[in-house]
């Protein structure tokens, strides 16, 4: 059924459009919205794009990094000063998707997709959305937790602390076809270090429910603790609390509740 | 509703369409131009048969709106040989019997073809990741990562 494709300059028009409309979903890179065409579905009747050039800026030069929302991954890849953004981002697709598949859309991508924003939940990004009244930014955690209504915002930018180290950050998918496919369960750990302590841990987890959620027991079991085996044990151990996976076609509920604990200890034990 | 008027370079080529809103890449070009080399395969990004190069970057044209390629060039893989001549790839999926029933072969080519024109001489591994992508049921992989490599050697210096 054809639809009404609307482009703006203007990421504020592009946000009046998308808001004032329920039927309306924002395209960015095509993954999500052109396959949800493709499949006949009419709950969407109006496509939104906005060309504003600031949606596919990066800055990474500084401690703090923006993403524009329409930065795709095959730009992060390019990135040198992302380079530890490089795992999370070729893990997702072939090069085909890397060359369309975006950031702001890796935000909304259902299980078993969304691997990036599990890397983005570990860092504690900050998402900036653009709604019909103004803008605002919202702590990535709770843009996931309503994300079922955000589809009338606009995703601006995501922006993130750098890691402090390139060992601080960890990332870990598992998936059955190698080196593309959909996720059994991804991981991204972020551990910044102060002397020998963890101060400030973050275990983030992807298609352990049905968005990319925080490992919240796995994070005590860390908080304050050298990386030593026992942290790691009692990590590994928490790490399926608060969880609930789905069972699809990839891996059952049971077998990600199984498998959770043993790459978490995989990840954080620096183990391949 | 009203159709939306769209010029692009298709194979160096300038075109002129109207296309339905939300019209993807891949309908244009085969019912609207009549370039039938994209295939149609999964329609959801899964399968890479719909690969074309869109400004020479591997796109898949089945989640690419067609709007999206205003004014911009779009190669096909029916734009890739010279003439009767056979691109250097096609000749070596057709000496390696890289093609069993050929359906995955137009996406193979072109994902090949994004690969070579940035990296003339890749690794195996670095061939594999290229063609990561895109799905085939019949020959295992390794005859198309094979003839990747070989038109990678020896093709391009005929070319």
């Amino acid at each position: 059924m054809p639809v009404t494709v609307k482009t703006f300059t203007s990421t504020h028009d592009a946000a009046a459009a998308l808001s004032s409309d329920h039927s309306a979903r924002y395209l960015g890179g095509g993954t999500l919205v052109m396959r949800a065409l493709n499949e006949g579905d009419i709950s969407i009747s109006t496509v939104v794009r906005a060309s504003d050039q600031a949606m596919t800026r990066v800055d990474a030069s500084g401690s703090r990094i923006t993403l524009g929302a329409g930065v795709t991954f095959a730009r992060i890849l390019a990135e040198r000063d992302l380079a530890f953004l490089h795992a999370p981002a070729r893990s997702i697709g072939g090069p085909a998707v890397r060359n369309m598949g975006t950031v702001g859309g890796n935000l909304f991508a259902p299980v078993p997709y969304g691997d990036f924003t599990v890397a983005m939940l570990a860092l504690d990004a900050v998402v900036s959305v653009q709604g019909g009244l103004g803008g605002r930014e919202i702590a990535l955690e709770e843009f996931l937790q309503s994300r079922d209504r955000q589809a009338g915002t606009l995703v601006l930018a995501i922006s993130f602390a750098k890691p402090g180290s390139a060992d601080a950050f960890r990332y870990r998918k598992i998936a059955r076809i190698k080196p593309k496919g959909g996720a059994v369960i991804t991981l991204a750990a972020h551990l910044p270090v102060n002397g020998s302590r963890i101060v400030g841990a973050r275990v983030a987890l992807g298609s352990m429910a049905p968005t990319p959620i925080r490992a919240r027991a796995a994070e005590r079991a860390l908080e304050g603790r050298a990386l030593d085996a026992s942290a790691i044990n009692s990590a590994a151990s928490a790490a399926v609390e608060g969880t609930s996976p789905g069972d699809n076609a990839l891996a059952s509920a049971w077998y990600r509740r199984e498998i959770v604990g043993v790459h978490l200890r995989r990840l954080l034990s620096g183990q391949e | 509703m009203a159709k939306t008027a769209l010029q692009f370079q298709h194979n160096g080529r300038d075109v002129a369409i109207f296309v339905d809103g939300g019209t993807n890449l891949l309908v244009a070009l085969r019912e609207l131009i009549g370039d039938m080399t994209p295939k149609f395969g999964c329609g959801q990004g899964g399968c890479g048969t719909c690969s074309v190069l869109i400004d020479g970057e591997l796109h898949l044209s089945c989640l690419t709106l067609a709007e999206m390629v205003a004014g911009r060039s779009v190669e096909t893989l029916d734009g890739i040989k010279d003439g009767p001549n056979l691109h250097p790839l096609q000749r070596a999926f057709a000496d390696n019997f890289a093609a069993q029933c050929g359906y995955c072969t137009p996406g193979m080519l072109m994902a090949a073809k994004a690969l070579l024109d940035r990296n003339p001489q890749p690794s195996r591994a670095e061939v594999v990741e290229a063609i990561s992508g895109n799905i085939c049921r019949c020959t295992g992989y390794e005859p198309i990562i094979n003839a990747v490599l070989a038109a990678a050697s020896g093709g391009r210096a005929r070319a």
